[in-house]
């Protein structure tokens, strides 16, 4: 087997397609089920389409769909904003902050959603395990 | 612990209330057991503002305080019971119920009306004006009678003669003296007032001496005057001065002066030690006080004595601001410079516009000794300041009162007042005490007002406080910053303003011109939401089409409101709280169906709660086709129209509540406001649909409709203040269009009508001149706007069901169709609830 093709296998391993792109709300979120190491995990995916005027790096987020203030699975459901230039999402319950780049609650620093990678293929959606 | 002080309080008036409160206030309660007793058969209310009972206010809505404050407190009080002698041997109070020992007694009897001694004078039909019993009789008396008369032309004369035209009877009042008030105005304000007062279709008869009142021919009553003439009336009211209430202090043998009055010290001591006299029972320095303000600090006094603190009273300055049948009077200190040898006079009258003013100043024109004003109070204030503290005068005094125009008057900017000035005179708050409570952290009006209490009793000094704060604030380089958030650094009423006139129909666009250039694009979750409530208050646009999608709460998004479980909550709308039983099946079927809990809600409808995100849109489906629309429970607008039954049914009803309820209901639904608004209509004055607490309350009357606007219940309980009387229906809708549009387009994010009216400069009386004056000219754009959105109504969830696009969002998860897991329900009084 040659190196080339081992590098393939590990990363049609480590990533895997969500949902397709039409599936997503621009400047909002969705729920999806995400396979993980760990065991299923409910993901929040967040699609900020990139804009003409901003140097905005990334399109695509994904975080804990679970909200640790209320213990209840809604943060997807959240309103979408700019707090101090980072991109957060507000939790719709008791409207706490996570930061989308990193899901760090702004206003409980010893709070953290889990976060992963995720990229557009094609029409489809894909997040790293 | 000590045995606590037993404290007795005789009159449960204005003064008695205050002291009981200033007890509460100051901690001092724990060393007391404290008991009052009342005459009357309710518990302390607003005798200033009595008036009111004949334009809408109620009992309780004039109480001074909650129905439950004194058991609260621990505070027993005895309403209705009269105490009738005062053992002072054995120091008990006797009452027809029994004997209560006292260590310390307080009198706050008060006073009673003086009835002069005219023969036929408790013929039937003759009453007075001092309590709301006696009102309940006037109006009793009215309900069979044309005319009244008023004996007496002074404060209170005046205060029943408006309550008799709130009555529609042709109204008379008739005067000893020469002129109307005598102790107030002098004969120059006296012949205005009169005019003024004539003006308003109120008969004034002056130097006329009542000799006996006898059978009418033509009324019930006649009065016979010195020179013979007679008036004919139904009824006549007395008010002419008050007498200190003083029989039980003149029974039990404390010293009493040569006119009445129970004679104090500077402590509110009577000739008894044990016992203190406060408020108009009470004789200091041969003076008895009529106002509230000196009643309050003699109050003060008491407290201290009791508590073995040194306030003193030390007399008070009856200084005066009214506003009587409308028509402004104001009188500072010595207004007749009768009191000042030597005192110089300047008088400014202007016939035209009916305002006349006087300042007594000193013979080197350098300070102010007294002023009058008739017709404006507006110098009012200034002219306070300058006598109270003592301030040197302009160099040409006159500009203090002359028309603005002739010359600059130079206002007395807050900056050149004293800190001993006296701001609110009914709580004794300095402009120092204002200065302390700003540096203590209170950083707007509202805190201050909190802290202090100013202005927060009869509210005269309300303009004067507010000038003062903001100067003060200032001066401490507070710049209140009233931007919505980082993004915008406008108000929301600017950005209100900036949609209308530009017609920007979106967040994008409205955020590429005038957000801030030094952030992201974003917005955040204070301006999306509140920008999506402006462009629907002004295009009605459906909150579900994309561009508004990403800018909604998801209670908006999901036209639902969300539970701490992450479910939803569907409330379909029930107009006026009427529903057929065939409605009612289905909801029944729809909630076993999809397994919801029931319960009914406090705005007469039915709430289906637990319904998980994906089932939103067939239970919609089942509600629409059996005809229910959305129930908007989830946004900030129309909530609900309650109403009682009305006439239709009730046997009180005068008119047809659930019908114009449903009218209402139809009329504003869909209409996005900066908060949630409720309604309610009721049939009668009974008011079972308790229209009073909401945001627009509706009673029927005999003739129409009573318009009430912004009150509130929940948290902060506000009554609703009378607002327009006897409307049809055309000029009810007419005026509540108005109403809401323009509250729609001031108010503040987030904020209720209640505490939008609260913030109003100019108050109840602005908001009347804008809506039913149309002071601003914007009444007909007003109407549009508001006709724009009843006519561009849908129903939300009915659009949302037609569109597979927009019924994408109600799937849990994009990529499993099984429902969420972790979401558990567990069973209690069977039904469903999150375990």
């Amino acid at each position: 087997m040659t190196a080339t093709a081992l590098k393939h296998t590990v990363s049609t391993d480590t990533w895997q397609p969500l949902c397709a792109k039409a599936d997503l709300v621009a400047f909002s979120g969705v729920a999806a089920w995400l396979n993980t190491s760990e065991g299923p995990a409910q993901v929040a995916i967040f699609y900020l389409p990139r804009q003409r005027s901003q140097g905005q790096e990334k399109e695509l987020y994904a975080l804990d769909h679970f909200d640790p203030f209320s213990n209840a699975n809604v943060i997807a459901r959240g309103i979408i904003g700019d707090v101090k230039g980072s991109p957060v999402v507000a939790s719709p319950l008791y409207k706490q902050h996570f930061r989308l780049e990193d899901g760090q609650c702004l206003e409980d620093e010893d709070v953290k959603l889990r976060t992963w990678k995720v990229a557009f293929r094609g029409e489809e959606v894909w997040v790293e395990k | 612990m000590a045995t606590p002080t037993k404290l007795i309080i005789i009159g449960n008036g204005m003064v008695g209330h205050h002291l009981a409160e200033q007890l509460v206030e100051s901690g001092a309660l724990e060393r007391f057991e404290v008991t009052i007793f009342g005459e009357e058969r309710h518990r302390a209310y607003d005798r200033v503002h009595l008036s009111e009972y004949f334009s809408g206010r109620d009992a309780d809505s004039l109480a001074l305080c909650e129905a439950d404050y004194y058991t609260n407190h621990g505070i027993t009080l005895r309403s209705g019971e009269a105490v009738t002698r005062i053992d002072r041997e054995q120091q008990t109070v006797i009452t027809a119920q029994g004997s209560y020992p006292y260590d310390q007694l307080v009198l706050a009897t008060g006073s009673f009306p003086f009835v002069p001694p005219i023969p036929g004078n408790d013929s039937e039909g003759c009453l007075v004006y001092r309590t709301l019993d006696d009102l309940d009789a006037i109006q009793a008396a009215a309900k069979n009678a044309t005319n009244g008369v008023v004996v007496g032309g002074g404060l209170l004369g005046l205060e029943a003669a408006n309550a008799l035209r709130d009555l529609n009877l042709d109204t008379a009042v008739v005067e000893f003296a020469p002129r109307l008030m005598p102790m107030q105005v002098d004969n120059e304000g006296g012949e205005l007032l009169k005019e003024k007062i004539e003006a308003l279709g109120v008969q004034v008869l002056t130097e006329r001496a009542t000799q006996r009142i006898e059978p009418g021919e033509t009324s019930r009553l006649r009065m016979v005057f010195q020179d013979d003439k007679v008036l004919e009336t139904d009824l006549i009211v007395f008010s002419a001065g008050i007498r200190p209430q003083d029989t039980l202090a003149r029974e039990c043998g404390l010293n009493i002066g040569e006119r009445g009055g129970v004679v104090i010290d500077d402590q509110c001591c009577t000739s008894d030690p044990a016992i203190l006299a406060i408020g108009e029972v009470a004789l200091w320095n041969q003076s008895i006080f009529g106002l509230v303000a000196p009643g309050y600090q003699m109050a003060k006094a008491a407290l201290s004595t009791l508590t073995g603190g040194d306030t003193h009273f030390s007399g008070a300055d009856m200084s005066t601001k009214l506003k009587l049948l409308g028509v402004d009077v104001g009188s500072i200190g010595d207004a007749h410079g009768t009191q000042n040898p030597g005192a110089r006079m300047f008088r400014y009258l202007d016939p035209i516009t009916q305002v006349y003013r006087k300042m007594v100043v000193t013979s080197d024109g350098k300070k102010l000794l007294g002023a009058m004003l008739v017709g404006d109070n507006g110098a009012y204030d200034t002219l306070l300041q300058y006598y109270a503290n003592g301030i040197e005068l302009p160099k040409e005094p006159a500009s203090l009162i002359l028309p603005q125009q002739s010359g600059a008057a130079p206002a007395l900017g807050p900056d050149a007042l004293p800190e001993t000035a006296m701001i609110c005179s009914c709580h004794n708050v300095t402009k120092g005490d204002i200065c302390t409570a700003i540096d203590g952290g209170a950083a707007d009006l509202a805190n201050v007002k909190g802290a202090t209490k100013a202005s927060t009793g009869c509210g005269g000094c309300t303009a004067l406080l507010k000038s003062v704060v903001d100067h003060e604030l200032e001066a401490r380089g507070v710049e209140v910053d009233k931007s919505i958030c980082e993004h915008f650094a406008h108000t929301r009423q600017e950005l209100y303003d900036i949609v209308r006139v530009e017609g920007i129909k979106t967040f994008s666009e409205l955020i590429e011109k005038h957000g801030n250039q030094d952030t992201h694009c974003l917005g955040c979750d204070i301006c999306k939401p509140a920008v999506a409530s402006i462009l629907a208050s002004c295009f009605n646009e459906p909150i579900t089409d994309a561009a508004h999608v990403p800018l909604q709460d998801t209670n908006d998004t999901f036209m639902a409101n969300m539970q701490k479980n992450g479910t939803y909550s569907v409330v379909p709308r029930i107009a006026g709280g009427e529903i057929t039983p065939d409605k009612l099946v289905v909801l029944g079927q729809v909630a076993q169906k999809y397994q919801l809990y029931t319960k009914v809600t406090g705005g007469q409808r039915i709430d289906l709660f637990g319904a998980r995100l994906e089932d939103l849109p067939a239970i919609w489906g089942e509600l629409i086709e059996a005809g229910f629309e959305t129930g908007h429970a989830y946004g900030k607008s129309l909530r609900t129209v309650k109403s009682c039954v009305g006439s239709t049914w009730c046997r009180y009803g005068v008119q047809d509540s659930v019908g114009m309820a449903i009218k209402l209901e139809n009329r504003y639904k869909g209409l996005r406001a900066p908060h949630k608004i409720k309604f309610g209509v009721s049939g009668c004055t009974r008011e079972c649909a308790e229209a009073q607490s909401k945001d627009i309350g509706i009673i029927a009357t005999e003739n129409g409709w009573n318009l009430y606007v912004c009150g509130n219940g929940g948290m902060r309980p506000r009554h609703a203040e009378l607002f327009a009387t006897d409307l049809d229906d055309e000029q009810l809708y007419r005026t509540i269009d108005r109403f809401l549009m323009f509250y729609v387009r001031t108010a503040d994010r987030l904020q209720r009508t209640s505490v939008w009216r609260e913030n109003l400069d100019g108050g109840l009386e602005y908001l009347k001149e804008v809506i039913l004056e149309d002071s601003l000219g914007i009444n007909s754009e007003l109407e549009r706007q508001m006709q724009h959105v009843v006519d561009s109504y849908q129903c939300e969830w009915a659009n949302a069901i037609s569109d597979p696009d927009k019924l994408k969002r109600f799937r849990s998860f994009v990529n499993d169709a099984r429902p969420d897991p972790s979401i558990i329900m567990t069973s209690e009084r069977g039904q469903l609830r999150p375990a």
